[in-house]
């Protein structure tokens, strides 16, 4: 094949559509790019922002961020040891309380298991507003009626994965094989039979890779409910910001990152174990 | 109609049984080891938590009270009857709303900016030296993986209280987030137009611009709204440390007892991130197609 001299004119003719496309389809992607950034001004007017406000508060960071070095304890090592072994206490207990109770709620959530839909509606917004509730205000809820402490942030994350849960495991029982229920009723087995022994093999190693996410989500979030005064590792670093106490904040910020780091390591060790290298949705 | 069933001969059914019992009977094994270590961690756990059951107990009437309280007006009256009283202060409320509104979306432009320019730095197969792709990588994880609230936290104090503050940490936790995102897709864009534009003599910039852009904005475009989606409820409690938004009004509401305020403004914010969901999932589906749905 011979390269020939083309006529630019003759491609415009032949391929109306990307050499003539109408205005607006070639204004839409510029006015949307316009209109989002006229937001963005509009809210950086609105919200106070000023350069010299902005410039001032870098340069009172960069003054922070040398007062953090080197990252120090001083002498409360102990303590801050004992406040993570707190903040990770929360997690795994707040997890572990959720799933119990979410498994049998999730199936009253599960279209496989409840056919009706008037009877699962109210289930699912239930769920659905429990997850719109943000962890840090259950937890001040919840110090409300237990008090101060890391049991107020347990029940928290508790409540809080509670609606997640239920969401994550209906769908993972509405995704599971009908055929082996299917088998369980053709050998005369009933409704609860049919769950035990059809439906939890298949869908429990889904659930408890799900928990282990969970846990690992679960201890970021344990590290910061203690700013409510939740207890945990939060307490201490909120304390130590505002008494500005700047070695200790960076180091309360690397053990975080470093628990944060080991829990992740660990959990996806144990994921792969249970339920081999499948992806965890 | 009658089915047979042949049954084996005694000898080889007991053979076949005792192995069954020996698989299961491992197996169950590996389980109580499992479920053991498992309890051992939640009793290590609770007692490290403080867990006390007997005061969960005798509290936990507070608790559903509490839900009793906040539905009543002063006037001892179910909020619902009288709405007018209950959403008493919806204007402020309203226009506290369209704070945590703003903030968060500011907040994501800027972190979805910041990220932008920085995943090509951090995707394996466009870095242009691997110890940047290092360094860019370490950095995004610490944005990623620090709270936004302990941003918030230190930049009340460096940038004073205010929803500046809450902007700049909802930034910063965006950036590191979507960073890691951006970059996985571009690490899956084909690499085909990469190499036709390299081809042609092109700088790196040009390649970016030409070959890659154009393959994964729309990936960019529905992760960032997820995103947005996160930051509204982050930016809800952004307020409790006094970075802004709504959060602010709530945190007075609980700490001082305005039992009706409390139910008043969770119903706002509930409502708010519903309607946030339901419109951004409505637009990641519509807009972006399919194949950005991931």
């Amino acid at each position: 094949m011979t390269p020939r001299e083309v006529d630019p004119r003759e491609l415009r003719a032949r391929y109306p559509d990307v050499f003539d496309r109408p205005a607006s389809a070639r204004l839409a992607m510029p006015a949307m790019i316009v209109a989002a950034f006229a937001l963005l001004i509009y809210g950086l007017v609105d919200l106070d922002f000023s350069p010299s406000r902005f410039f001032a508060g870098l340069s009172q960071l960069g003054w922070i961020t040398l007062m953090m070095i080197p990252p120090d304890p001083g002498s409360s090592l102990p303590i801050y040891l004992k406040a993570l072994g707190e903040t990770l206490s929360i997690a795994l207990l707040g997890t572990t309380l959720a799933a119990v109770f979410a498994l049998p709620v999730s199936l009253l959530a599960a279209r496989n298991i409840i056919p009706s839909q008037i009877l699962r509606f109210p289930v699912r917004r239930f769920l659905d507003s429990i997850r719109g509730v943000d962890t840090l205000i259950w937890a001040l809820v919840w110090i409300n009626v237990v008090g101060l402490g890391p049991f107020a942030g347990v029940l928290a994350i508790a409540v809080s994965d509670f609606g997640a849960f239920g969401k994550l495991f209906s769908e993972a029982i509405e995704g599971a094989d009908q055929k082996q229920v299917e088998g369980i009723r053709a050998s005369g087995g009933s409704p609860l039979h049919e769950i035990r022994f059809g439906l939890l093999p298949q869908v429990l190693p889904v659930i408890a890779g799900q928990v282990l996410y969970f846990i690992e989500s679960n201890t970021r979030s344990a590290t910061i409910i203690g700013i409510v005064g939740a207890g945990g590792i939060g307490l201490q670093l909120a304390e130590q910001i505002r008494v500005l106490e700047w070695q200790k904040v960076s180091f309360l910020i690397l053990m975080i990152l470093v628990a944060v780091a080991a829990i992740d390591f660990i959990s996806g060790k144990l994921r792969f174990a249970i339920i081999g290298r499948r992806a965890v949705a | 109609m009658t089915t047979a069933v042949s049954i084996l001969p005694e000898q080889q059914l007991a053979v076949l049984n005792a192995a069954y019992r020996r698989a299961v009977g491992r197996r169950r094994l590996r389980l109580l080891g499992g479920i053991a270590i498992v309890a051992a961690a939640l009793v290590l756990a609770a007692i490290g938590a403080e867990v006390n059951l007997r005061t969960l107990f005798t509290y936990f009437g507070n608790f559903v009270s509490y839900f009793d309280r906040i539905l009543t007006l002063d006037s001892g009256q179910r909020v619902w009857t009288d709405a007018g009283e209950w959403l008493w202060g919806w204007r402020k409320w309203l226009k506290m709303l369209g704070e945590t509104l703003l903030i968060s979306y500011v907040g994501t432009l800027i972190g979805a900016t910041f990220a932008f320019l920085l995943n090509f730095f951090a995707a394996e197969n466009t870095s242009p030296a691997p110890w940047l792709r290092f360094v860019v990588r370490r950095l995004l994880e610490f944005a990623r993986t620090v709270p936004g609230i302990v941003f918030a936290l230190i930049f009340v104090i460096a940038f004073g209280l205010g929803p500046m503050a809450g902007v700049l940490a909802i930034a910063i936790h965006s950036t590191g987030a979507l960073g890691k995102l951006f970059s996985e897709i571009v690490e899956n864009a084909d690499m085909k137009p990469v190499e036709g534009i390299r081809s042609t003599g092109a700088s790196w910039l040009s390649c970016m611009r030409f070959a890659v852009v154009p393959q994964v904005t729309a990936g960019y475009a529905s992760y960032a709204l997820l995103r947005f989606e996160i930051n509204v409820r982050e930016a809800s409690v952004m307020g409790f440390v006094g970075a802004g938004g709504i959060g602010q009004e709530l945190v007075v509401a609980i700490r001082k007892f305005y039992y009706s305020d409390v139910s008043a403004i969770l119903l706002t914010i509930i409502v708010t991130v519903f309607i946030i969901d339901i419109t951004t999932g409505w637009l990641r589906s519509h807009l972006f197609g399919k194949e950005a749905r991931t």
